[in-house]
């Protein structure tokens, strides 16, 4: 007798995944699952491994042990249960099923806005160039950018640039999609606009894992958050739990006034 | 005077055809072997690094004209022995190669390394990541010190003309061996040699605005 799947298996599945670089843990027997449609935050202070947690997802960079898991795939090892790296262009195609936005954009400065979008649509989805062309129009529709297809990055404001950097994430149509602190680099005046286009997706079901120091867009448009210090998850819960005034944990409650005096 | 250098001058574009030749020669290999040396010092692992470190270094530590009787007179202790026309073509591709991997590696190198993840985050491949992404850019930086480099092989591929070989300065050599008149026909290789060159330049220029990716 075979054992039914679970009724709601994790799209995301983070279990048990340390990493140190040299003799520093960065990462602590982390344990995280993401199901279809959630919108998991992670929060923490600068050096708590929210990052890299978040790059060791799309295997940008290893881990020593545990497992990452998407719709039940080992991330970058081979699926024989060593820990063997995959290939070059299996890792490729995992890294396709994952959208990552950046904190500094890192948008192709050679490639107009439009380019941004189809060069992953072409040469990893294989779509013609004019099939290319108009998913890049849709989603740069989506992010208000429609007018600027051909503009190239270096003529484009900071907001403008990262909302091409979400658009090009979500145009490969990725099971999940990565936030790496992506307003962090933009003048406060910008960040409104990127905040919007993040939280029409997250009202469309896109499943999102973000890095924020935005507490205010946290506690409105996430269903999770996840508190993370020293390299492991400290707390994680509802967001009117977390950052809510009962909470029972020293090192968030510090965070979170040191965060408030710093912040308003 | 002028009718001598007029009679020679169908022997002086022989030379220079081979002094185009040999630059050609030069400048294609080297770029060749240079920008695959040059991604194995960048990407490659250990080992491979290391060699092409040692390459590198090696030869562009010796001069360029040791490094052709290296290969003519030297070689052929060794059991190879190369016409003196295909001695000289290796020994300047070797020195061509060395810096065409220094010009490759600091391009390459100027690139940040958030464009690298950002061509992994939407699932390219190592080579897709060259292509599309990593050496457009690298190329902007790579061409101005590239085309420097060409001007100097063709100004260096007048060392040939020690192995007996009639290129350009060596068909001068002779026709004021014949004539006598070393001035006239010095001006006439320097004006050549100049006019190569400066064109060269300013083609590089041309490429490099075109390559800008800013708009003007």
């Amino acid at each position: 007798m075979s054992i039914p799947p679970p009724a709601n298996p994790a799209l995301l599945d983070i279990s048990d995944v340390s990493k140190s670089f040299g003799t520093v843990e960065v990462l602590r027997s982390v344990s995280l699952q993401v199901t279809r449609g959630e919108v998991v935050t992670v929060i923490g202070p600068s050096g708590s491994g929210k990052t890299t947690l978040l790059r060791c997802v799309n295997f940008l960079e290893s881990y020593d042990s545990g497992s990452i898991r998407i719709d039940g795939k080992e991330v970058g090892f081979r699926d024989t249960g060593t820990r063997q790296r995959r290939s070059e262009r299996d890792l490729a195609k995992m890294r396709a099923e994952t959208g990552m936005v950046f904190q500094s954009f890192n948008l192709f400065p050679h490639l107009t806005a439009a380019g941004n979008i189809m060069l992953g649509l072409r040469k990893v989805r294989g779509k013609s160039s004019t099939e290319a062309r108009a998913i890049a129009e849709h989603w740069l529709g989506r992010v208000g950018l429609a007018h600027k297809a051909d503009s190239l990055p270096a003529e484009l404001s900071g907001g403008q640039q990262q909302r091409v950097g979400i658009a090009r994430a979500v145009a490969m149509e990725p099971k999940i999609l990565l936030l790496d602190e992506i307003t962090s680099a933009l003048d406060p005046e910008l960040v409104g606009e990127v905040l919007e286009v993040v939280r029409s997706l997250a009202e469309d079901g896109m499943t999102m894992v973000m890095v924020t120091h935005e507490m205010a867009f946290a506690r409105d448009a996430s269903s999770r958050i996840i508190f993370m210090a020293d390299g492991g998850v400290s707390a994680a819960g509802p967001p009117a739990e977390i950052l809510g005034t009962e909470i029972d944990n020293e090192r968030l409650r510090s965070f979170l006034a040191r965060f408030r005096a710093s912040h308003f | 005077m002028l009718g001598q250098i007029a009679y020679a001058l169908p022997f002086l574009a022989q030379g220079f055809a081979v002094t185009v030749w040999v630059s050609l020669l030069v400048v294609v290999l080297s770029l060749i072997a240079g920008v695959m040396m040059g991604v194995g010092l960048v990407y490659g692992p250990a080992p491979l690094r290391w060699a092409v470190r040692i390459f590198s270094d090696t030869i562009r530590g010796i001069p360029i004209l040791v490094l052709i009787f290296f290969v003519y007179y030297g070689l052929p202790a060794v059991g190879i022995h190369l016409e003196s026309f295909w001695a000289a073509v290796l020994a300047l591709t070797l020195f061509k190669t060395a810096q065409v991997i220094e010009y490759l590696r600091g391009a390459v190198g100027s690139i940040p390394k958030g464009q690298s993840e950002a061509a992994m985050a939407i699932g390219l491949t190592f080579r897709q990541r060259l292509a599309y992404v990593i050496f457009p850019q690298a190329f902007r930086r790579f061409l101005p010190p590239w085309i420097n480099g060409v001007t100097d092989a063709v100004k260096g591929s007048a060392l040939v003309s020690l192995l007996g070989i009639t290129d350009l300065m060596h068909a001068i050599n002779q026709v004021i061996g014949r004539t006598y008149e070393a001035m006239p026909l010095y001006i006439l290789g320097a004006v050549i040699y100049f006019v190569v060159n400066y064109a060269l330049s300013l083609a590089s220029r041309r490429l490099e605005r075109r390559f800008s990716f800013i708009r003007e």
